[in-house]
């Protein structure tokens, strides 16, 4: 039984107005880099009938890329899990447990074989077998490996730090051996990096693949360079400080009360691949470095060895 | 014997849990908690900067995100003997709010409400009869029967797609499940609501957290968001505030009343003997005096056992957790080495380890953590906010006190405490400007890093009682260790066998069918866990991993 309504209709149900459906319709093609005249076709990639099937897997990791996740507002996470995609395993929001929502993943991943959408949150570790991480009776190498490589997924979207560069538990001494997703496994990703990455950034990564069928352009750690081809710095309001050498010298000194430059307290910014302050967070309120934080780099692969210590200058 | 049932993965949560059950005569009479993942984050401190401390452990929890935060830098401050000043405090309980709200409206109509409610019944109702119920148990319902019928059509034309997504294959049509028709509409309009309400609760926590999840603006000696203390930014947060305890008188805790209303007797199953709380929301500089959720200890279901809770009595057990065996050590000493696994859950035997949670104990006893206990030590203290809210929860329902021991009680708790915490921030909101107003702008205090220090920093996250304690040597951190809010609750037996409180709250819990196991789901799900946290209590001297062989 395939759903007949277009999306449109569907949003429409839900009190999604025509126009506000061309206006995230807008933002995400904005966001994406494509130019304007793509607006339609990035709403007729929506309007697809059979919504593509989701398997979002959990591996090590906290939860917080799954939490960035469902503060989208364009659109909103509830449209995007109800109408625009059809989630089928998702550990934290799915109703079904322990055997019913294994059979779930076995059948979703049997019947879509070659043809969803896989999503990771969190790295894989992989000392001693892979003990320390398991579910459903089974290590996250080899749910890996019957989800991500023997299932086929058109895409491996690595959401995150973790999943991307195996984030906060490989840092050192690493002591699970807790890997990326693509070096545990060899497998092709697309990393949309961050602790956790920008809402923002997660859609547009599935607007793109899932629905213009296209991977986007990537950096060369895969990263989609709509999102990490620039510097943190180079898009950063407070760099007239840094040219001027207008700096904030301890964190509440009188630079600070001014919203001076960052770097001599530590600020990763020059470091950093990242649209934190043109995209902002949750919905425009904020971005560390605005918040009087420096950035410390949480896009980056290896951030916590190669990036730390983070309150002090280069 | 009786019958076991395995739950694994244990879904709506954070983390990785598996819950084993045995059940006989339809009731369960042994349960076992096991924590799933272990990834190391203490053994990561080591040799690091005691000041990004915080940043690390915030990743412990992306769900509770901050709350790691705050317990760290506390801990760092202590160690250092730094006093932050007024408007940091006013800031981190603006954000420790904010936090609070976010996640206890998530888990009730996101994580557990499913557990009592069955979208598939909500097909079948008539939108009037759901509208005239929303009229009749809120003050201002916020939707009418247009509403609950767009509702009811999008979950008809959702579910006639066959594509059932995160609804698919769950317990819909359980016998237990109680609600009408219209009840059950009313709770999936709410649970879309609910999904949209949070996005904005957590960009409350971002106004001044820089970001959500894991905020960006503490440092060690007070917070970094010096600038974004001005009227706009302010008054953004009482705005959005303001908007929040709309939702949580009107919406929120009365859907939980009108839930419960159709489950009394869960007033007498799921409850813990031991409750515990290091408390919460400093009011001034004098903790834990100034407290306003305080601090405290209750034993055997008696409030009148009521004591001030003392961090001294900690210690942690791991007889039955996957590491090397050893004395119950307090935190600040604590040190204990991973054993490999193997591909065993043991269960089945007296010694047999089961779980990457270790087993903390407060003088010896498994106590819970979290709203319910908060609940019982403010209503104890006869807390002035506290105490009417919960009175008239109980009247509403016609329960008497004991039914807070309790699966219900658990989850009335919470919705009880978001509401008495909500209203109390906007007097911090006021109390802030006030500060502003005297010309006292100061955020960060300075401080310098000593040679070698020891500190620990505690609070009360959502999800329950947190310490964080440190060892500082040569301006490194020698030692770190957290004991967490789902290690308390989720945490397996001890060496003299005591059952962790989940455990022991599982413990008679009616089970009308073990392949559906509906109603174990609610008793574990009303305890919020969060297992990413609960598996970090760990400091190996080396990073050797031990075999672990069964004797
Ligand atoms: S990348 Fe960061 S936010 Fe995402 S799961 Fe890992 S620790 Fe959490
Ligand atoms: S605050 Fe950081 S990102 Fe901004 S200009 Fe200074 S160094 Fe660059």
């Amino acid at each position: 039984m395939g759903d007949k309504r277009t999306i449109e209709e569907r949003l429409s149900e839900n009190g999604v107005s025509r126009r506000e459906f061309l206006k995230y319709c807008g933002l995400l093609t904005a966001v994406l880099g494509l130019p304007h005249t793509a607006v339609p076709r990035v709403a007729a990639a929506i309007l697809k009938k059979r919504r593509p099937s989701v398997v979002w897997l959990h591996f090590a990791e906290c939860t917080g890329c799954t939490e960035a996740f469902l503060r989208t507002t364009y659109p909103w996470a509830s449209d995007i899990i109800l109408d625009i995609i059809s989630l089928d395993y998702h550990q934290t929001i799915m109703a079904a447990a322990g055997l019913q929502a294994e059979a779930i993943l076995e059948k979703t991943v049997t019947e879509n074989k070659g043809n969803f959408m896989a999503i990771v949150e969190g790295a894989i570790p992989t000392r001693d077998s892979g003990v320390y991480g398991r579910s459903g009776g089974r290590t996250f190498l080899e749910i890996g490996r019957k989800v991500l490589i023997d299932s086929k997924p058109v895409a491996v979207i690595c959401l995150g730090s973790c999943a991307s560069f195996g984030g906060l538990q490989a840092a050192a001494p690493n002591p699970t051996g807790a890997k990326s997703v693509g070096e545990a496994l060899g497998v092709k990703t697309i990393n949309v990096s961050g602790c956790p990455p920008n809402a923002v950034n997660i859609v547009a990564v599935m607007v793109h693949y899932l629905l213009l069928g296209r991977l986007p352009a990537l950096d060369e750690y895969d990263r989609p360079l709509f999102a990490y081809g620039k510097t943190v710095h180079d898009q950063c309001p407070r760099r007239s400080h840094f040219e001027n050498e207008e700096f904030v010298l301890a964190f509440g000194d009188e630079g600070a009360m001014k919203g001076w430059c960052l770097r001599l307290v530590g600020c990763k910014g020059p470091e950093t691949f990242n649209n934190c302050p043109t995209v902002r967070f949750n919905d425009g309120a904020s971005w560390p470095v605005e918040a009087g934080h420096p950035c410390i780099g949480c896009a980056e692969p290896n951030f916590w060895d190669t990036l730390s210590p983070f309150y002090e200058a280069e | 014997m009786g019958r076991r049932i395995v739950i694994d993965p244990m879904t709506r949560i954070e983390g990785h849990l598996r819950i084993e059950v045995e059940v006989e005569k339809g009731r369960v009479k042994n349960a076992w908690s096991s924590g799933m993942l272990y990834r190391g984050i203490e053994t990561i401190l080591k040799g690091r900067d005691p000041r990004e401390a915080w940043l690390i452990t915030q990743r412990v929890c992306g769900v509770c995100t901050y709350v790691h935060a705050e317990a760290s830098v506390r801990a760092v401050e202590n160690a250092v003997g730094v006093v932050i000043p007024p408007n940091a405090r006013i800031i981190r309980n603006l954000m420790m709010s904010a936090q609070f709200i976010h996640d206890h409206v998530v888990h009730f109509y996101h994580l557990h409400g499913l557990d009592w409610i069955d979208m598939v019944s909500a097909l079948s109702a008539d939108p009037k009869k759901t509208a005239d119920l929303a009229n009749a148990i809120s003050k201002k319902p916020g939707m009418g029967v247009r509403d609950f019928e767009a509702v009811q059509g999008r979950l008809k034309t959702f579910i006639q797609s066959g594509q059932l997504g995160p609804f698919a294959n769950a317990y819909w049509g359980h016998p237990d499940y109680r609600l009408p028709p219209e009840a059950n509409l009313l709770m999936a309009a709410h649970y879309l609501l609910a999904l949209k309400q949070q996005v904005m609760m957590a960009r409350t926590h971002a106004i001044f957290g820089g970001k959500n999840p894991h905020p960006q603006s503490l440092c060690v000696g007070g917070v970094t968001c010096g600038p974004y203390l001005n009227a706009d930014r302010i008054s953004e947060y009482l705005f959005q505030l303001k908007e929040t305890i709309d939702f949580i008188e009107n919406i929120y805790l009365p859907d939980v009343l009108a839930v419960a209303a159709h489950y009394k007797d869960w007033g007498v199953i799921g409850g813990c003997r031991s409750y515990l709380t290091w408390g919460e929301f400093p009011e001034t500089e004098a903790e834990p005096e100034s407290l306003y959720l305080p601090s405290g200890t209750i034993f055997n279901k008696r409030l009148d056992t009521l004591k001030p809770a003392d961090a001294g009595r900690v210690s942690e057990d791991v007889k039955r957790a996957w590491y090397e065996d050893g004395a119950s050590l307090h935190p600040a000493r604590g040190e204990t080495r991973p054993v490999n696994p193997g591909s065993e859950v043991d269960t089945s035997s007296k010694e047999g380890k089961y779980s990457w949670l270790k087993a903390p104990r407060y003088g010896g006893k498994a106590c819970e953590v979290g709203p319910l206990a908060r609940v019982l030590v403010a209503y104890g203290r006869g807390h002035q906010d506290v105490k009417p809210v919960v009175e008239q929860a109980l009247r509403t329902l016609d329960l008497p006190l004991s039914a807070l021991f309790s699966t219900l009680g658990r989850t009335m708790a919470r919705a009880v405490e978001t509401l008495v915490i909500a209203r109390q921030t906007q007097k911090w909101v006021l109390a802030l400007a006030q500060n502003l107003k005297k010309g006292d702008t100061r955020t960060a205090a300075e401080w310098n890093m000593p040679d070698q220090a020891e500190g620990f920093g505690l609070n009360d996250a959502p999800r329950g009682a947190l310490g964080h304690w440190i060892a500082i040597e040569q301006k490194k951190i020698k030692n770190y260790q957290m004991v967490v809010p789902s290690t308390w609750n989720l945490g397996p037996r001890d060496h003299t066998g005591q059952a962790g409180p989940v455990e022991e709250a599982l413990i008679g819990t009616p089970v009308h069918d073990p392949k559906r196991p509906l109603e174990v789901l609610r008793t574990v799900h009303s305890f919020d866990p969060c297992i990413a946290c609960g598996v970090h209590i760990i400091d190996p001297e080396t990073n050797e991993v031990y075999r672990f062989r069964v004797v």
